[in-house]
């Protein structure tokens, strides 16, 4: 009965926005479901598991024979999705009383019927489910499931309903093939963790606090070490007889978007840094690393273009030794005594910052405008390498944030507990022929009560609807907060703002009193050499 | 054998602006507009409008005419009419047979010189604890529906979806599970197959559910606790179940609600595409309309060699009806289906 069950999970997930009814609901699959079911359909959930073994037209071949064609074109109008047209339409042979397969069952037997046949079995499968195990079974065997859960918050469902901590199921999670019995066993009670042994792995990041003005006075500056913290992105590098991989700080394996810098992985170790694109030694912004991720292959071109490296933070293996146990200032140590010896290709190290107070630091983070920097780290001297974010050991100290006089233009309803609430923003600046051009979208940093009176405030105000979009009128000022503005050819207005949020509702300023978009382009840092993106 | 052949049902059941309208009886059946006689299927409002001088319909559909529309607009005078009695009206024998949609829906059956026809209303064939049940009669011209008229609509087992509902709240019960649902029809048949299935908490009410359900416990058909859910404090109504008009489910009403799980209750809950549009979680496919297989097994039950189809997607009906050898032909019939075809679905 695995498949139904199955079906019903990846239903629920599609339609549940709220991340932890998902979470509940995945927990429940793996409290519910049998091994190797419950693997596999994790596998199959995360995208580890890729049958794709059939193709839309063979599906659409095998349904053709049993469905009259102007049925099936008046109902392919109507529902526009060809797995689901199927799915819905699929008319059951009379008499089959098979039961429906487990996922098991499917994977089995397509690794064992010759590709002929395989059409046949399909057909059979269909005959014993009803139209969500029909989807189910279709969306599986077509490739991308698209419930909206990512490895990563798998790995967190595990955890809530293991009671185990995240980061320990992150170190075995890619030591274990699916349906991942070893880890259940271990999740359960009924085994001991599973040892990576050389297997290529994630190791679980260490993250740092928020610095806010209340924690000053509690930091001794002779226990810190400070570092600037750079803006490109978070990743770990692992390297050794068992292969070489990148990966994201979610755990997420991007080795494929940089083929360079695994190129040049011949060593033993894992490393901890900041990938950048850097030029002639100069950090590239942020803008420029985003070219570089989400893409299955890279052109030389790409990497011509958008070279990048990876500063160095930390050493948490040198060879098979573990370094984490020991304190940042001898791991800093056996980072650069380990950087000289190998001398890596792509990477070199991020410097240490000297300073005697705090001040100095502040003095440091206020001037620093160079667009790649995103404020500074300051990181306990005799501290050693753990898992999370742990309070007390290492502080982000982001700068100041810009901030814009922005006018609302459009409101969205947001989801979940928000779905009754118009709570994302698109907001403009004015440009110089008096034209008001969007420049950015978002969906945070008010308070409950500011959210009540702008969903007021939007559902008085609306002049015309599209859809779940309202427009209003342009006379609400939000001061809008982000880290840095970017040069866009997708926008409108040519810019695009990082992490922006609403900082606060102007209420007393006049819309025509809103900065301008030349306002907005004065604090672009791009480089100059930034190639044109073609 | 009559030694006349008796005359077609097109020579005197005709479409008008008003809506059908058998001229030897000089009445209309389902007016869209204020007429002098009008037999009426159903309580629904593309069905039943208000403003006519006489209505004959079953007592029940006079009962929920009068409670949606208010005393005397729903016919100035009323007849009630019981399932399976006969009347004649200017020659023209009429009676009404069970169709299973709503409480007191009933298809129209006419005979006039020999010929008969049946004109269905809404109906269903599934179990509906609310209601009577759909009951077969032989005719010679049959005017079907035609609302879930694509062979994608399979409805699956209801109580099969209310165990889908059962066992969301189960797994998130500090949740409300708030359901949308048509006032008229669906929303007390989810309270009955919520019983049946051993439910007995208070089931809470928007205040525009309300009224149909006190009509229905006057005519017979039991709810159990039922309370309102607009009074009801937000903890109160944390795990409960909330009936509301599908317009209210994703909208300021529901900020009364503790983090409510959204539920809609319709046919076209199946089509995912649908279901995503309203902001959906629990897509629930509970109809009372005949899926397309039970649209065409009841045409063929009917033995009519010649079925009429109003509302819908009339073209995949009379298509396949075609390759059974019926003859199909598409009534226009303004107006009707257009109340809120995601509402009344």
């Amino acid at each position: 009965m695995s498949l139904p069950a199955f079906a019903e999970l990846l239903e629920r997930l599609v339609f549940s926005p709220g991340r932890n009814a998902k979470l509940a609901l995945l927990g429940q699959w793996f409290a519910g479901q049998p091994d190797p079911e419950r693997g596999l359909g994790l596998a199959a959930i995360t995208e580890s598991l890729k049958l794709a073994t059939a193709k839309p037209a063979m599906l659409r071949e095998i349904t053709m024979a049993r469905v009259d064609p102007e049925l099936f074109r008046l109902s392919y109008d109507y529902v526009g999705d060809l797995a689901e047209t199927i799915a819905l339409i699929w008319p059951k042979r009379a008499g089959v009383n098979a039961p429906p397969p487990a996922l098991s069952d499917i994977i089995a037997a397509l690794e064992t019927t010759p590709k002929s046949e395989v059409p046949a079995l399909i057909a059979g499968w269909l005959d014993t489910l009803d139209s969500s195990g029909r989807l189910a079974l279709i969306k599986l065997l077509t490739g991308g499931l698209r419930v909206g859960v990512s490895a990563r918050l798998a790995r967190v469902a595990l955890a809530e309903w293991s009671g185990q901590a995240v980061e320990a199921i992150e170190e075995a999670w890619h030591a274990i093939p699916a349906p991942y019995e070893p880890l259940f066993a271990w999740l359960e009670g009924r085994a001991p963790q599973p040892d990576p042994r050389a297997a290529p792995i994630f190791r679980p990041l260490m993250l740092a606090h928020p610095l806010e003005e209340a924690d000053f006075a509690a930091l001794d500056p002779a226990t810190y070490c400070a570092e600037w913290k750079w803006d490109g992105i978070r990743v770990q590098v692992t390297s050794g007889p068992g292969g070489a991989r990148v990966w994201s700080r979610g755990a997420e394996d991007i080795s494929a978007s940089f083929p360079e810098i695994i190129a040049g992985l011949d060593f033993h170790a894992v490393l901890d840094g900041e990938l950048l694109v850097l030029r002639d030694g100069a950090v590239a912004p942020f803008a420029d690393v985003q070219q570089r991720l989400n893409r299955k292959t890279v052109t030389a071109k790409m990497q011509r273009d958008y070279p990048v490296a990876i500063r160095l933070y930390d050493i948490l293996f040198d060879s098979t030794e573990d370094l984490r146990p020991l304190p940042f200032s001898e791991r800093r140590a056996r980072l650069e005594a380990w950087y000289r010896r190998q001398q890596p290709p792509r990477m070199d190290l991020s410097d240490i910052i000297a300073f005697k107070q705090i001040s100095d630091l502040q003095a440091l983070r206020d001037g620093a405008r160079d667009a790649a920097i995103e404020g500074l780290m300051l990181k306990r001297a005799d501290g050693p390498y753990l898992p999370g974010r742990v309070k007390g050991q290492w502080w982000k100290w982001k700068r100041a944030p810009l901030t814009l006089d922005t006018v609302l233009m459009y409101a969205q309803r947001g989801h979940g507990k928000r779905s009754s609430f118009y709570s994302d923003y698109t907001f403009g600046v004015w440009r110089e022929d008096g034209e008001l051009v969007p420049i950015g979208k978002a969906y945070s940093g008010y308070t409950d009560e500011e959210l009540a009176w702008l969903d007021r405030w939007i559902r008085n105000h609306t002049v015309d609807r599209f859809g779940p979009v309202r427009e209003v009128e342009k006379a609400l000022v939000l001061e809008v907060a982000f880290d840095a503005a970017q040069r866009s050819s997708r926008h409108k207005s040519g810019v695009a703002l990082r992490f922006p949020r609403i900082a606060r509702i102007r209420r007393d300023k006049p819309a025509e009193e809103a900065d301008r978009l030349e306002n907005v382009l004065a604090l672009i840092t791009d480089s100059a050499s930034t190639p044109d993106q073609d | 054998m009559p030694l006349i052949a008796p005359p077609h049902p097109e020579t005197w059941l005709k479409v008008t602006q008003a809506g059908l309208f058998c001229e030897p009886g000089g009445f209309f059946i389902d007016p869209l507009r204020a007429v002098d006689r009008a037999v009426i299927s159903h309580g629904h409002s593309d069905h039943a409008r208000p403003g006519h001088a006489a209505v004959l319909a079953t007592p029940e559909t006079l009962a929920i005419m009068t409670a949606r529309l208010g005393e005397g607009r729903a016919g100035a005078t009323q007849q009630a009419l019981r399932y399976g009695e006969v009347i004649t009206i200017n020659g023209v024998k009429v009676w009404l047979r069970p169709a299973g949609h709503v409480l007191g829906s009933a298809q129209i059956a006419l005979e006039w010189q020999g010929s008969r026809v049946v004109v269905s209303g809404d109906y269903k064939r599934r179990a509906d604890p609310s209601c009577a049940a759909f009951e077969v009669e032989r005719c010679d011209v049959f005017i079907t529906e035609a609302t879930f008229a694509l062979p994608v609509f399979r409805h699956p087992d209801a109580m099969g979806e209310i165990a889908r509902l059962l066992r969301s709240a189960a797994l998130f019960p500090e949740r409300t599970h708030v359901i949308g649902c048509y006032a008229l029809g669906k929303c007390q048949r989810l309270i009955r197959m919520l019983r049946a299935a051993g439910y007995d908490q208070p089931i809470h009410l928007h205040g525009a559910q309300q009224g149909l359900c006190a009509v229905y416990e006057e005519l017979g058909v039991a709810l159990g606790p039922l309370l309102p859910a607009t009074v009801a404090r937000k903890d109160a109504l944390k795990g409960a179940i909330v009936l509301a008009p599908p317009s209210a489910i994703a909208d300021r009403w529901a900020r009364r609600l503790a983090e409510p799980v959204v539920a809609n209750a319709s046919g076209w809950m199946g089509v995912r595409q649908r279901a995503r549009q309203g902001g959906v979680e629990l897509p629930l496919v509970i109809s009372d309309h005949a899926d397309w297989d039970e649209l065409l097994a009841t045409c063929t039950e009917t033995g009519a060699q010649e079925v009429w189809v109003t509302h819908g997607r009339e073209d995949a009906l009379i298509h396949a009806l075609g390759l059974q050898g019926i003859r199909g032909r598409a009534l226009n019939l303004i107006g009707r289906g257009e109340e809120d075809e995601e509402a009344s679905a």
